[in-house]
């Protein structure tokens, strides 16, 4: 679930506000979202993919709400990290140009499992 | 049009609109029908519980396309490929339609800007789609052609004239507390699936809202025994992405091996085990260039896995079954015509909220042909509904309207809990032993709470002196209609086919080798869909 809305990073766009498919923040006047409604985040990670300055982590587990610790985050190279693997903000190549693995994942699945 | 309003009232201005075509849900389905209504000179207007580009099962997701080269042998080969998996219930007719339309709407990606990965020889691949990036691109396309997309803006009911045909829907604007409606000459329903909040992938916003909507007008269901989907995850996770359990081994807590557990074949063994005990995995049968590959192909698959600090390949970690119910099933609204008519005239369907037998039977997977029929039936209804409004002309909204929704909308009776309805509601869906091992007695007892779930669903719901609290009232009810639909067909099919399996009937009977059509709302009924192959002379089942 969501867990976190770096007051350092966020520029107050709302994008989150307004992508989130399950209405789970709220627009605050002169400040950050907050996360209203955390337990109706389905864990989709698409604020992530959208927010342009990788303000926000949303933690693996959907069921629970976990502690989070930014600096950790940082550290660990996890705060924007999968925006960078869908490939969207400046300078990068969108995940879906890259290069087609299907074709060898579906062949490898009907000569090594079947 | 103030009904909502002063059924709800709400605190903002109502918002009321007048359009030809009225889109509800801007997954691929809505995005393909409004943009292909628009195209045909259609005013349109598309209105998505969440937000379009994001919402929905496909935009979190990578999906596969059921996108084949247009030369007989290869299309010859991928109709038949599921045929047998998917019972034999599939129109080749059909089929045929949906990879014409496919590959044709596909190139239409390709010059929107789609970024397609290229082979070695240079050429497009075009046989899958990377979600954000399909749906950013939609979104854009559809307002290019002049779409009003309205956000945040669950519609809660359709809105009849006086001879009962459809012309438009009521709803709310979530973050605005604010009602809307809209005035039209046709609406498509692409609502996408029920998942009953089970938290698989994107599936939240997928509560079966179409298909409540379409009954209360006179639509009907086809094929809701097959709505018993459960995807692999990792057990802390949502991240339903099955096929990389093709490379794990599963194990119980003591790291023996589970026989017979696998992530095609063997997915019974491991629910089974699931009912008494953990089960965990490792996909330890991947070598290090597959590894390499499998990160390249879904970054979202190793997402959990990369944040909880997971190696999947070397650690073992404990896995469950997510329902996906109708959103990897394949029951849902039924088809009436080429045009994805349904029976209620003035609306249409399509993507996962319609019935995809027609193209695969009883079984599917994720995308593939649920990700071709999105495109390919969403561009048909959107088409089917511009001519159909444009023919009513200015007529269409000269017409006085009433609203048609009732459970969970408009209270007669006592009080309920919303909550507690929906985990009532799990409590019968979401259990393996209910509904992915299917019996008369189970079915049976989960009818007779289901049947008490929607009388409570027609009393006052604790929730709705709000927007938010409307839909989530309206939503409650939408899976009580679903999960009722569902198991009264399950129980009619006396067989296992598809993904439907029935313990106390384990084989295919030949002569059951007919689609199954359901709807109503107090009383269920089922009966065979007289178009499908073999079928009897209609006779209903009444089932609750």
């Amino acid at each position: 679930m969501i867990e976190l809305v770096s007051q350092s990073r966020c520029i107050e766009c709302n994008l989150c506000v307004k992508v989130c498919p399950t209405n789970v923040f709220d627009e605050v006047e002169g400040g950050a979202p907050v996360i209203a409604r955390q337990s109706a985040c389905q864990t989709c990670f698409m604020c992530e993919v959208y927010c342009p300055v990788d303000a926000l982590y949303v933690a693996p587990e959907a069921e629970t709400s976990v502690e989070v610790n930014e600096d950790r985050l940082i550290d660990l190279g996890l705060l924007g990290s999968y925006r960078e693997a869908v490939g969207w903000g400046p300078g990068r190549t969108p995940g879906a140009a890259k290069v087609d693995a299907s074709e060898y994942m579906q062949e490898k699945i009907r000569k090594t499992l079947h | 049009m103030s009904e909502i309003s002063s059924n709800l009232k709400l605190g903002a201005e109502p918002l009321d609109l007048t359009a030809d075509v009225l889109v509800i849900g801007g997954g691929p389905a809505g995005t393909w029908a409004a943009w292909s209504a628009a195209s045909k000179g259609a005013r349109v207007v598309l209105a998505d519980k969440g937000y379009c580009g994001s919402s929905g099962a496909t935009a979190p997701s990578g999906v596969g396309v059921w996108y084949v080269e247009p030369n007989p042998e290869e299309r010859a080969k991928a109709k038949s490929s599921r045929e047998a998996l998917g019972g034999f219930l599939a129109d080749h007719g059909w089929m045929d339609r949906v990879l014409d339309q496919t590959y044709e709407n596909v190139a239409h990606l390709a010059q929107w800007g789609y970024p397609f990965p290229t082979n070695e020889r240079g050429e497009q691949v075009r046989r899958g789609l990377q979600g954000p990036e399909y749906m950013k691109i939609m979104r854009k396309i559809v307002k290019q052609a002049g779409v009003r997309i309205l956000d945040h803006s669950p519609a809660l009911e359709l809105l009849l004239d006086f001879d009962g045909t459809v012309a438009g829907a009521a709803g709310v604007q979530r973050q605005d507390d604010r009602p809307w409606s809209v005035k039209a000459g046709a609406v498509v329903i692409a609502t996408g699936g029920c998942a009953f909040l089970s938290k698989a992938l994107g599936t939240n916003v997928l509560t079966g809202d179409g298909g409540l909507m379409a009954a209360e007008v006179g639509g009907e269901m086809s094929g809701m025994e097959f709505s018993n989907a459960y995807s692999l995850a990792p057990a802390f996770s949502s991240v339903t992405k099955s096929a990389y359990y093709n490379w794990a081994s599963f194990t119980y807590e003591d790291g023996r091996i589970i026989e017979g557990a696998g992530s095609q074949r063997g997915r019974s063994v491991i629910a089974r085990t699931l009912l008494t005990q953990p089960v965990f995995c490792r996909l330890d049968k991947a070598d290090e260039e597959t590894q390499v590959w499998m990160r390249k192909g879904q970054a979202n698959f190793f997402l959990p896995f990369d944040r909880a600090g997971i190696n999947p390949f070397t650690d073992r970690f404990p896995v469950t079954m997510r329902l996906e119910g109708t959103v990897r099933g394949t029951g849902g609204i039924r088809i009436a015509d080429t045009t994805c008519a349904t029976t209620a005239p003035g609306l249409y369907a399509a993507g996962d909220a319609a019935t995809r037998e027609l193209i695969c039977g009883g079984l599917t997977g994720g995308g593939s042909h649920n990700a071709a029929w999105a495109i390919s039936s969403g561009y048909w209804a959107g088409g089917g509904a511009a001519d159909y409004a444009l023919a009513l002309g200015d007529k269409a909204h000269s017409r006085r309207l009433r609203g048609a929704g009732r459970a969970g909308l408009r209270p007669s009776g006592a009080g309920f809990e919303t909550a507690e309805v929906v985990r009532a509601v799990q409590s019968e869906v979401s259990p393996y032993d209910k509904n992915l091992f299917r019996t008369e007695q189970g079915l049976s007892d989960s009818l007779t709470q289901l049947n008490g779930l929607w009388r409570a669903v027609q009393g006052r719901p604790d929730s709705a002196t709000t927007a938010e609290g409307a839909l989530q009232a309206r939503q409650a009810a939408a899976m009580v209609a679903t999960a009722r639909w569902m198991y009264a067909s399950a129980r009619v099919r006396t067989e296992t086919r598809g993904m439907h399996k029935r313990i106390d009937h384990p084989g295919q009977s030949p002569e059951l080798q007919y689609r199954l059509l359901s709807g109503g709302l107090d009383t269920v009924w089922v009966k065979p869909d007289p178009t499908s192959v073999a079928a009897p002379s209609s006779k209903e089942t009444v089932a609750s």
